[in-house]
């Protein structure tokens, strides 16, 4: 693979045939994320300033910490980052994550998630590369077909 | 055209797979500063990225009067988590089924 440095502001995009609430369902209510976001349980009221948490399954760690800036459901929802998941990660600044949901024609919703605000957080940059593409192909899936992804 | 065709006909050109590996190793780049790696015209890299944004491999974003390319690594994901699981798995689960057999008789 090249070397690459992390990037600060990442973007991942994906078309999904459903409307816009059930994407914001999907993102977030923990018995939808526990079956395409690694198994993890998620906790939050999703409003202003609420803490938002992200617990590994059978909450034995926690996984993800931040809080909601923004929540406009079924359009737009924004939180801070912190990955407790390795240690290196949850020492460093928090980073923030957007989603954008956009109808478009034919029944189907545009989902954008933009992780940014990575500049003094490489470990955490370089750790959530890979997994946002992995998350979305299987929020996709599950939306589409009622079934998660056949784990690898 | 489905939305893998779009993407598999993106990906057939050496000209759009080096764009993508340029923005794999820096995101967020401008028509110019994309141009000023290739031999090609303007247009030529426009009508590219054009393809690779249709098949949403690449996606746009203004930032004040600047319009940024990002690499769009989802649609790669879908095609990877659709097709090449299915097919790679089979091969994995028959050389297991061999090996099984083979230490049975052994």
């Amino acid at each position: 693979m090249t070397t690459m440095t992390a990037q600060t502001t990442q973007l991942y995009s994906v078309f999904i045939r459903a409307t816009p609430e059930q994407i914001w369902d999907a993102i977030t209510k923990p018995e939808f994320t526990t079956r395409y976001f690694y198994g993890s349980e998620l906790e939050s009221t999703f409003e202003q300033g609420a803490s938002y948490k992200q617990w590994a399954p059978e909450r034995e760690k926690l996984w993800v910490e931040g809080e909601v800036l923004e929540s406009d459901r079924p359009h737009r929802l924004t939180h801070t980052w912190r990955s407790l998941f390795d240690e290196d990660s949850a020492n460093e600044e928090p980073s923030r994550v957007t989603w954008e949901i956009e109808p478009q024609e034919g029944g189907v919703t545009k989902l954008t998630v933009v992780h940014d605000q990575l500049e003094s957080s490489p470990k955490t940059a370089a750790s959530v590369a890979g997994g946002w593409s992995y998350v979305l192909s299987g929020l996709k899936t599950l939306l589409e077909t009622g079934e998660p992804l056949e784990s690898a | 055209m489905t939305d893998d065709d779009l993407v598999f006909r993106a990906l057939a050109d050496p000209t759009r797979r080096h764009l993508l590996d340029r923005l794999f190793e820096r995101d967020g780049r401008t028509l110019t500063e994309l141009e000023s790696e290739l031999e090609m015209t303007r247009f030529g890299v426009m009508k590219h990225l054009r393809l690779l944004e249709a098949a949403g491999l690449v996606v746009t974003r203004r930032e004040g009067r600047q319009k940024l390319h990002f690499l769009n690594p989802v649609p790669i994901r879908l095609i990877h988590d659709r097709w090449i699981d299915k097919y790679t798995e089979r091969q994995v689960s028959a050389l297991a089924t061999l090996k099984s057999e083979l230490e049975e008789t052994a």
